[in-house]
């Protein structure tokens, strides 16, 4: 198990690297530069802004350097936000996004296990159907949708839960139900289809032959084999809603990574367009292999050593 | 010897798309007490409806048991409330399904498995259950079972693995075992040691078994006695003997005249021609008749009752009226009836 994650690691690190090299030529591709007054500044300025960041010097150069940055853990400074250097913006402006993201899969998840369990367990009674009409408007109505309605009738009318900022948990609970939404409805259906199957097979049967009630049943042995197919869709998902949400973010006044990610790409900010893709691509690549050792601790036959212990 | 268990005129429909599928139509049958009743009969002809009735495990949602009544211990299983019936389901009636590669969950330990009954049933604490599951384990001829213990169960063969259905089956010493086709997914030679280990436990902890299957091979190896299914009904009981020397009901010839022989290189192997009736809509009278070449008018009109051959023997033919012309079996059955007696006296 160790040898396999150390090589997972160093894949990872190998995937990295690439994903910062095809990027970093891609943005030299976009034209345009870093500073916001441009236009208004002569040629001579331009030039003495970019010699001082080091923006006239070839490609290749740049390049070097940058990648030199990256092993020593610099990820260079912003351009559009007083030069703060961008690990230290990254890390603010994740932690709300990071944290949003985690509360919405988390909660997501588990109503959306148990929403497609009972669905399953009461196939085609009313139940199932209003389960499933739960799952058709998570799935088909955007998030901004939930998210204003919220706003309007539990934050202005009635007065329960804060409409806007960032300033507390009772602040996160409008944003995490509007992204909750989208994870309650995947998983719902996705559990209620795979449960239906797995509660068919003959080793249900048998457990119920042994005694077993119909919730020991399906939660002790019927849970743990229909999260498979769960799983896989979760882990991307877990990652797109992680790395934040420009629409909540914008909607509930959220200093989040979403929206700053969008705005660094419209103003040319290299070295935060870099950073936000590195953090995102190194998140991505954890949770796969969170995902792939998840797999072989629910499921025995997967595991990922090779069945000797 | 006292009936353990007995099933009274028993109907059990499904509700399909199309309509009323009436699956099984009228059984009765009983099971004494220690001994194997081994039912066959052709796919659909309701084996596994039956017993699986016994057990309460047919989906609640598309199946209905009309009428009858399934007697165990004083209990009609059929009108017992689910959670009573969760008090019987592994404790005094069990069950051994056909296919061990799908029986067993693949994402729990084997032990667990064999434990849960054993703690569910008999309020039995974890190390009591492990102990009980580990002499489990060694009681159905599972080597190293401290180390197989902790394996899942895509570390076992099918052999294997039907070796631990089976000590699950056995965890509170059932007083009914249902062995639904528990040798048909294994090959010849895992099949006869499962068979033999199922003859000798069966012995040791005196239970009835109800053996479900379409091998009539393995029907004369572990049966006391034998009850032919058709169409939903039991168209002939009768000992072991009785059944292969002296069937009466044509269907049961059928059965008889298209098993393999050693001997039968030069002759096609017989086929009863036709297919079963479809239960959607159940014939007016006998459910064979189509395919019966003795049938008479009778047959298509009215269904016939068991008729008596002997205490032991009953078959539901209109042969066996008294106003019934004398037939003989065809000659692959009397040939077979001989073979048999030969190979009976020859032991």
């Amino acid at each position: 198990m160790a040898r396999y994650i150390t090589k997972r690691f160093i894949y990872m690190l190998i995937t990295l690297f690439v994903i910062a090299s095809l990027t970093f030529f891609l943005m030299k591709l976009i034209p345009g530069t870093p500073f916001s007054a441009a236009g208004k500044l002569s040629p001579d300025q331009l030039q003495i802004m970019k010699d001082k960041y080091g923006l006239d010097q070839p490609v290749a150069v740049q390049y070097a350097q940058y990648i030199g940055g990256l092993f020593k853990g610099d990820l260079g400074i912003s351009f559009q936000f007083n030069n703060v250097p961008v690990t230290q913006l990254l890390i603010e402006r994740i932690q709300p996004s990071l944290q949003l993201g985690f509360q919405a899969i988390f909660f997501g998840t588990i109503i959306g296990i148990v929403l497609g369990v009972i669905s399953a367990l009461r196939q085609n009674t009313w139940v199932d159907y209003g389960a499933t009409f739960i799952a058709v408007l998570g799935k088909s109505i955007p998030n901004f949708v939930f998210a204003g309605v919220m706003q309007y009738y539990i934050g202005v009318k009635l007065g329960w839960l804060p409409v806007l900022f960032w300033k507390g948990w009772d602040y996160t609970i409008m944003p995490t139900i509007a992204l909750a939404m989208f994870p309650i409805a995947i998983t719902a259906r996705f559990m209620r289809t795979e449960m239906i199957d797995v509660l068919g097979s003959d080793y249900i049967t048998l457990a119920k032959a042994k005694g077993a009630s119909s919730l020991e049943v399906a939660f002790k042995h019927g849970l743990r084999n229909a999260l498979i197919p769960v799983i896989t869709v979760l882990g991307p998902l877990a990652v797109s809603l992680m790395t934040g949400s420009l629409v909540i973010e914008q909607i509930f006044a959220i200093p989040g990574i979403g929206e700053q990610f969008v705005k660094s790409i419209t103003v040319n900010d290299y070295s935060v367009i870099m950073g936000t893709t590195l953090l995102f691509s190194f998140m991505f690549v954890v949770i796969i292999l969170v995902v792939d050792i998840l797999y072989g601790v629910i499921d025995p036959r997967i595991r990922l050593s090779g069945g000797k212990k | 010897m006292d009936n353990i268990l007995e099933v009274k005129d028993l109907n059990i429909s499904f509700h399909t798309f199309s309509g009323e599928v009436q699956a099984i139509r009228g059984v009765n049958f009983e099971l004494k007490k220690g001994e194997t009743l081994a039912i066959v009969g052709e796919s659909g002809s309701g084996k596994s409806v039956t017993t699986k009735a016994i057990m309460r495990l047919l989906p609640p949602q598309n199946s209905e048991i009309k009428s009858g009544e399934i007697l165990f211990d004083g209990n009609d299983l059929a009108h017992l409330s689910e959670k009573k019936m969760q008090k019987v389901r592994g404790k005094d009636i069990s069950l051994i399904f056909q296919d061990p590669m799908t029986s067993l969950n693949p994402t729990i330990k084997v032990g667990k498995q064999i434990m849960e009954p054993i703690i569910k049933h008999q309020n039995a604490s974890k190390s009591e259950a492990k102990k009980r599951a580990l002499e489990l384990l060694s009681m159905v001829g599972i080597p190293n079972p401290e180390q197989r213990f902790d394996q899942y169960p895509h570390q076992f063969s099918g052999g294997m693995r039907q070796r631990v259905v089976i000590a699950i089956a056995l965890a509170c010493n059932p007083k009914v075992l249902i062995a639904d086709e528990p040798t048909t997914a294994l090959d010849v030679t895992i099949q006869a040691q499962i068979l033999e280990l199922m003859k000798e436990l069966q012995k040791k902890i005196d239970t009835s078994i109800i053996f479900i299957t379409h091998d009539l091979g393995v029907v004369a190896n572990v049966a006391d006695r034998v009850a032919v299914m058709y169409a939903g009904k039991i168209v002939e009981i009768g000992t072991v003997d009785e059944i292969f020397y002296n069937p009466k009901h044509p269907y049961t010839w059928g059965l008889i005249s298209s098993m393999p022989s050693l001997d039968s290189t030069e002759e096609a192997l017989y086929a009863i021609p036709g297919t079963p009736p479809n239960l959607l809509h159940p014939p007016v009278g006998d459910a064979f008749a189509p395919r019966n070449e003795y049938a008479m008018q009778i047959d298509l009109e009215e269904q016939p009752p068991m008729f008596k051959v002997s205490d032991t023997h009953y078959a539901a033919t209109w042969l066996l009226h008294p106003d019934a012309p004398k037939v003989d079996p065809p000659a692959a059955v009397v040939k077979r009836m001989k073979q048999f007696q030969a190979g009976q006296e020859g032991q």
